[in-house]
């Protein structure tokens, strides 16, 4: 059985690896045409800021590949042929297939603003786009990022790391508005701005204008003001990416269309991580775009190939980031708006640090931390296990996962908390 | 319909790479990172001209001068870089700095400490000793003999003038460390012990030991590291020494054994070796300090793991035979003596162990000699309760770790699986943990040894498979 897989990132990787584990006769075949080699998308912020080379992004030293007898092909796909099972490619000859797993990952979402295709704009997700950074910068001044997401913060950082004055154009009223509640979404636009960022809340792009060189030159926003700049950087969400999918008869929706086994309407093809829409009822499905779920997708899809027909589970949802300097983690259902959620919310007097659990008829459902670190496996625990949240506040030891010597917190929180919940 | 930009894409990432963007940095130097510069230009000033004209040379206020100017200057130079910077990691530009990437900097500043080295080994006269009045110090060494007469009581030689040049070395990019780190208690407080380690007990106290007439004797160093306090020559003399220090040249020799044969074990079984690779050991001190910028230039491969493993535990070997060849008195133990000596006590933890800092990392000596660490790591590695534990599922495998691990260790390959990092060369310096930007690393004192990787609660037969091949993730 020869398995194509189609994208190197952390999904195609992941399924590549899982499958030679269960499979060790089967041939797999891994083709990108953005890198030779896997490297950690997440980690490109460091090799532009100086933190680490290009070459210290690779999870794997280049001869685990020729070890696992996992073939790599840098190319591009440009063509899949369903019927035949061959995939058509931009330089070389073309490769059958007997399985194939579509992990073509997204692409910054563009929504139609007039001027986004002028030179000096462009989006962050790849190696295509950190090049095209390298050249963006050289003259430039002042850029704009427009989306407050993961992304768009990093994006600041970057620049401003490099001496590049920055407005930072975020939609909602807060920061990542959407995902964090509203005062650890204020803490970090109190960061962004205390790092030399414009931020402008409530703010819209409206237009990106050229500069007589042909280059973006200023933008306008939806309250009609104008800023001069000499990069605008798109980072208002992705989306899958369909490029290559679309002229061919695999069913797409706004990712390509796969049951909870991550199959296609096509036998033998499959889809797992960004690009992936799953299918899990009537009018439901999601997206789920996020380097954690592409890695589980990844492994699910290796063995549903093998003849698993699990569905796809995520498990108890995980996540974590960092803004500029302010860790965070977050653990289950939080700020989800779900009726009868309760919030205890506890933040340090002085430094940069807070805790929330949010609990439902007395039983936790969500943990936020920034500036503390917790374990994983606890706080999932506690979540699955249904614990009451009076009795998880004298534990709270036992997740705690700072450093030695580093200040403990677990009093002052169940000591707020106690106090919260009287 | 893939764009066009996107399919003519012809940018080969593995062979260019991307290195430093066009756009400067911006980094303004504040007034106190400019008062500390001035300050240690005039320290330097000072030292050039009690070298080159003698004025001052040998007197207080030339040491007070010329010292105390450039470790007060650059004291304050590293204050005033952090201080105004948000509390977090700093490592922007580092790989493009030239110091700190293999650059002409990093270079020029290898050949200066590898130099260095030589001179104080192998050609002392540079450096001033025996140059002076009457065949007394001279030179660099004669800078710093008003501190040789008060603690020791006698003129310095080029082993005080070593002594001291550490240790301020240490104070100052102990004061950067502690700077940098502002936000990481376990970086403080592991740094200040490491500091006051070398510094208090040796170099003030084995010092003013000799002032007291007393050996001279370097407490936080132990055999076989400092591999003479246990080789024939130096116990007899401490044990037979005539009173009023007899008693003590006992007592020596008893800590020296008593810190080899119980210390050891047992502290790295409840800590692991960092107890003494980053917290005590004055080789580890320099590399934690002074060493601070180099971690990133130590070698992640497996190649690289390969050769330490089987370099290391070879000097291990070496040393306990020379040791035993001493004491049984086999014939040719002398000149093994002075080949170990010359080779491994003098090039390999001295001129290649300091000097290639800016090229190789600042463990290079650690990782691939000292045998010191190849009986703590084994320990570490079998009966110990260390380990650094991963948040997994958290990881993005981006590779700060691996990066930042002055060892060498790939910490990435461990923590993207979720496993426990339990490896002979970690040395606890906790910057993996630091640097990580999603709080997957913790180093821990676990409960047991037994819990820690599959197969540790057999450790001996875990060892005689890790003998095969490395214990690769």
């Amino acid at each position: 059985m020869h398995v194509a897989i189609l994208g190197n990132g952390i999904t195609g990787v992941s399924a590549a690896l899982r499958l030679r584990e269960l499979d060790p006769d089967c041939r797999i075949t891994m083709i990108s045409g953005e890198s030779t080699h896997h490297y950690s998308r997440p980690a490109l912020m460091y090799v532009f800021m100086g933190h680490m080379r290009y070459r210290d992004t690779k999870p794997y030293e280049d001869a685990t590949w020729r070890e696992r007898r996992i073939d790599l092909v840098r190319d591009w796909v440009v063509g899949i042929d369903t019927e035949q099972r061959s995939l058509r490619l931009h330089r070389g000859e073309p490769i059958g297939f007997d399985k194939l797993v579509l992990a073509t990952g997204s692409k910054p979402n563009r929504f139609g603003w007039p001027g986004q295709d002028l030179p000096g704009v462009q989006g962050l997700y790849g190696l295509l786009d950190l090049k095209a950074l390298y050249d963006n910068v050289e003259d430039c001044r002042r850029a704009v990022v427009v989306g407050g997401g993961l992304i768009g913060i990093e994006l600041a950082e970057m620049l401003l790391s490099r001496g590049i004055d920055v407005t930072f154009l975020v939609r909602e009223r807060t920061y990542w508005g959407n995902v964090l509640p509203a005062e650890e979404s204020a803490m970090v636009n109190e960061l962004i701005r205390h790092h030399g960022c414009d931020l402008r809340l409530g703010t819209e792009l409206a237009e990106i204008h050229a500069a007589s060189n042909g280059r973006v030159g200023a933008i306008s926003t939806k309250d009609g003001e104008r800023i001069e700049c000499e990069l605008v950087g798109l980072t208002a969400g992705v989306s899958p990416n369909l490029d290559v999918v679309r002229d061919t008869a695999i069913a797409v929706g706004r990712g390509i269309l796969v049951d909870p086994q991550l199959r296609t309407n096509i036998d033998g093809v499959y889809a797992a991580g960004d690009c992936a829409e799953i299918v899990t009822g009537d009018e439901r499905s999601t997206l789920q775009q996020v380097w954690y779920t592409g890695r589980m997708q990844g492994h699910h899809v290796a063995a549903s190939i093998l003849g698993d027909d699990a569905p796809f589970d995520s498990g108890i949802w995980f996540n974590s980031a960092k803004f500029f300097d302010l860790e965070y983690q977050t653990y289950g259902q939080v700020h989800r708006r779900i009726p009868g959620e309760e919030n205890l919310y506890w933040q340090h007097p002085t430094e940069l640090v807070s805790f929330r659990i949010v609990h439902k008829d007395g039983v936790v459902i969500g943990f936020n931390m920034m500036g503390t670190r917790y374990r994983h496996e606890v706080c999932e625990r506690w979540i699955r296990d249904g614990v009451r949240v009076r009795d998880v506040l004298p534990r709270l030891r036992e997740a705690a996962f700072d450093p030695e010597f580093f200040q403990p917190y677990e009093r002052a929180i169940e000591r707020a908390f106690t106090e919260q919940l009287s | 319909m893939i764009e066009q930009s996107v399919l003519d894409h012809s940018f080969d990432e593995e062979s260019v790479e991307f290195g430093e963007p066009a756009a400067r940095a911006r980094r303004e130097v504040g007034p106190v990172e400019r008062l500390g510069q001035v300050v240690l230009a005039g320290g330097v000033i000072s030292l050039v001209v009690q070298i080159f004209v003698g004025t001052w040379a040998g007197s207080w206020l030339g040491f007070a001068s010329a010292y105390g100017g450039m470790v007060v200057g650059a004291a304050v130079m590293f204050v005033g870089r952090y201080r105004g910077t948000t509390p977090g990691i700093k490592h922007d530009g580092v790989q493009f700095d030239t110091m700190t990437s293999r650059g002409v900097g990093g270079w020029i500043a290898a050949l200066g400490l590898t130099g260095l080295y030589v001179a104080l080994y192998w050609a002392p006269g540079l450096l001033g000793h025996g140059t002076g009045a009457g065949g007394g110090p001279g030179g660099l060494v004669l800078t710093v003999d008003p501190l040789a007469r008060v603690l020791t009581g006698g003129a310095a030689s080029q082993w005080f003038l070593y002594g001291t040049l550490y240790c301020l070395a240490m104070v100052v990019f102990g004061v950067r460390m502690l700077m940098k780190y502002r936000h990481n208690r376990y970086q403080k407080i592991r740094t200040v012990s490491v500091v006051v380690a070398q510094v208090g007990f040796a170099f003030v106290l084995a010092n003013v030991l000799v002032l007291f007439q007393l050996p001279y004797y370097e407490f936080n160093g132990v055999w076989p590291l400092k591999y003479d306090t246990l080789w024939p020559e130096k116990v007899s003399a401490l044990w037979a020494a005539d009173a009023p220090h007899g008693a003590f040249g006992v007592f020596l020799v008893f800590w020296t054994a008593v810190v080899a044969v119980l210390g050891v074990p047992v502290l790295t079984y409840f800590y692991g070796k960092r107890w003494y690779c980053s917290w005590v050991c004055g080789c580890g001190g320099l590399a934690e300090t002074l060493g601070d910028g180099y971690r990133q230039l130590s070698d992640k491969s497996t190649r690289a793991w390969k050769i330490e493993r089987w370099l290391i535990h070879s000097v291990l070997v070496l040393v306990v035979l020379a040791t035993a060849a001493l004491w049984l008195e086999w014939p040719g133990a002398h000149g093994f003596k002075k080949a170990y000596g010359f080779v491994i006590g003098a090039a390999f933890s001295g001129v290649v162990g300091v000097g290639f800092y800016p090229l190789m990392g600042s463990r290079v000596w650690c990782r691939f000699g000292c045998p010191q660490a190849a009986i703590l790591g084994l320990l570490q590695r079998y009966a110990s309760r260390f380990r650094i534990t991963t948040n997994g599922s958290q990881c993005m495998s981006c590779g700060n770790c691996s990066t930042y691990c002055e060892m060498g260790i790939d910490v990435r390959a461990y923590a993207q699986q979720g496993k426990n990092i339990v490896r002979a060369s970690c040395v606890g310096c906790g910057v993996c943990s630091a640097v990580c930007p999603r709080g997957v690393l913790k180093l821990e004192n676990g409960k047991g040894a037994g819990d820690r990787y599959s197969g540790a609660d057999a450790p001996l037969a875990q060892f005689l498979e890790d003998l095969r091949e490395p214990p690769r993730p």
